[in-house]
């Protein structure tokens, strides 16, 4: 009971109340947003390099770029169906929607986007390794539908966009969380795509040309770069909202929140960036692979982070 | 016909009927609650007084729960309640993260989202709100907003200036009233609570959500399989873990 003496006078105290819900969205909603990222963000990176560059300069992006974002977006399925309490009721998003939610608009892109994304990574997939199922007459099916990729592609890139920030809508429509605001949190989910999606496509990257791997060099470095400002000018500035002030303060006043917070900001965001920025003079593939590894270390610990700060403090 | 709720915390006595006669009638699962009375004592001993605050959903007009319920598991009814229509949800607890008021509870027995409908039940029969009916002093005061005859919309009248809601910042329009509130009661932010620090129990936060015998892959089998809730005692949530006596100073920020 020391602590009690540590109570300012004017100070009211809860002296007998119910327990309250902890984390509500936990890890699990973490590894959701951290992996859609990585699913969207591969596409979206890929695109960029597929406009700049020609084909031949990155030879297996074709059909590494669809099968990376098909494993990061089944992950993120995966686990926003392990998180609902009754997820056999998933169903009831497809039969019964309720389209203010953004919830329910999100499921319906991200089902297609994956739909789309699985359907370009089995093309590319097929045609790559032309002598896996040689004669099994649905490989050969897909593999007639060569052209189909190219004309899904540019849906599929449209449709990232939304599936990206879909996420930001949810958190600005959980109205009890003020940390969430939408127009910084959809900058943040963009920008959050591009850098786990430039990491994603390094780490493959090893027989690109010079060209490309620059330009993936630069997308690292710009998107941590204003990520990274946007997170500090909402970790110094952000004290004209009571609320937002109260949950910055699990970061300001030490503790776990703290060391997880700046640990992302490090690993996620100083490392990449100062690598990145040196790899566009001289190429580095080593340390850029490197930078790629903390960056997707750093963006799970800066989601985790900012999404479960929120939580703690009490709504009543 | 808008039906609305008004306390006035100057009746209020603490006693928790409110809370048990809710508890009873909608057959409320333990470490759940639907209405619930907070404690909160105010200044420096000698000079200390206690308030006593109901709590329940706040049926808003513009409710962020309703907004974000990817189901229409909550829903509007023509009288103003947010109703649940449980067999809906998916247990998303979007709802729980949208709500201000942390009015809304995932229901151990049930896996779905729950949370006070004004009893729409019995106002359906005729009758009034349990906790309206239990509480000895009649602080609580239950009716349609929108006629002016009716006793909350007079008792609203004969208290302007000293008519609050809780979080207005928020533009949920509720339609739950108190009288006598300050900001001390009423804006959780301006009190403190202190893990391990209670008159009667150790405050402190739920360490599981739902079922707290519920694994993963239960959600899946229980479904299909049966045996739902057949492990569910009352005993079973005595001894849930919790993190009483856990000192969250450890953690930092505000409790």
């Amino acid at each position: 009971m020391d602590h009690v003496s540590t109570i300012e006078a004017t100070k009211a105290v809860v002296t007998l109340d119910v327990a309250l819900p902890g984390i509500i969205w936990g890890w699990m909603i973490t590894l959701n947003m951290w992996a859609k990222s990585i699913g969207t963000g591969v596409i979206l990176v890929g695109a960029f390099l597929l406009y700049r560059h020609k084909k031949e300069d990155m030879p297996n992006l074709r059909w590494l770029m669809p099968l990376i974002s098909f494993i990061a977006l089944n992950v993120f399925l995966l686990f926003t169906l392990v998180d609902l309490h009754q997820p056999l009721r998933m169903v009831n998003i497809f039969l019964h929607p309720h389209w203010t939610s953004a919830i329910t608009v999100g499921a319906w892109m991200a089902s297609l986007f994956t739909g789309l994304v699985t359907l370009m990574a089995l093309i590319g997939g097929l045609n790559h390794f032309s002598d896996f199922r040689k004669h099994c007459p649905v490989a050969k099916g897909v593999r007639k539908m060569n052209g189909v990729y190219e004309k899904v592609f540019p849906f599929v890139v449209f449709l990232a966009f939304p599936v990206t920030m879909y996420t930001a809508i949810i958190m600005a429509q959980s109205s009890a969380r003020e940390l969430w605001a939408a127009p910084a949190e959809i900058i943040q989910m963009l920008l959050a795509a591009f850098m786990v999606g430039s990491a994603s496509l390094i780490l493959i990257s090893g027989k690109w040309s010079e060209k490309a791997r620059r330009d993936l060099a630069l997308i690292l470095a710009l998107s941590v770069m204003f990520s990274f400002l946007m997170y500090m000018s909402e970790y110094f500035f952000s004290y004209k909202a009571a609320e937002v002030e109260a949950t910055l303060a699990y970061i300001h006043s030490g503790g776990s929140y703290n060391l997880q917070f700046w640990s992302a900001m490090v690993l996620g965001y100083i490392i990449p960036f100062f690598i990145a920025w040196g790899s566009l003079k001289v190429d580095n593939r080593i340390m850029m692979k490197f930078a790629a590894v903390t960056t997707l270390i750093g963006l799970y610990l800066a989601k985790s982070t900012w999404l479960e700060i929120p939580q703690m403090i009490p709504l009543s | 016909m808008k039906l609305g709720f008004l306390v006035d915390l100057n009746l209020c006595m603490g006693c928790k009927g409110c809370e048990i006669a809710c508890k009873v009638e909608n057959e409320v699962p333990l470490s759940s609650w639907r209405l619930r009375v907070k404690y909160i004592d105010i200044g420096t001993f000698p000079d200390t007084s206690r308030s006593f605050t109901p709590l329940r959903c706040n049926h808003c007009e513009n409710a962020p729960c309703e907004r974000i319920c990817p189901v229409s598991a909550l829903h509007y009814l023509d009288n103003g309640i947010v109703n649940i229509d449980s067999s809906r949800c998916i247990g998303c607890a979007g709802c729980m993260m949208a709500c201000p008021y942390g009015a809304i509870y995932m229901d151990p027995e049930s896996n779905t989202a729950d949370k006070c409908t004004y009893c729409a039940h019995r106002i359906e029969g005729g009758l009034m709100p349990a906790c309206v009916v239990a509480c000895p002093v009649e602080a609580n005061i239950f009716g349609d907003v929108e006629d002016e005859t009716s006793h909350i919309s007079r008792y609203i009248m004969e208290h302007q200036g000293d008519i609050q809601v809780r979080k207005p910042e928020k533009h949920t329009n509720p339609k739950h009233y108190y009288v006598g509130g300050g900001n001390q009661t009423l804006n959780p932010l301006a009190h403190e609570r202190i893990e391990g620090y209670g008159l009667f129990n150790n405050i402190t936060h739920l360490d599981t959500l739902g079922d707290p015998h519920h694994s993963i892959l239960d959600r899946f089998l229980t479904p299909i399989f049966g045996g739902h809730n057949d492990h569910l005692k009352n005993e079973s949530f005595v001894d849930m873990p919790n993190e009483a006596g856990h000192d969250a100073h450890e953690e930092g920020g505000h409790h």
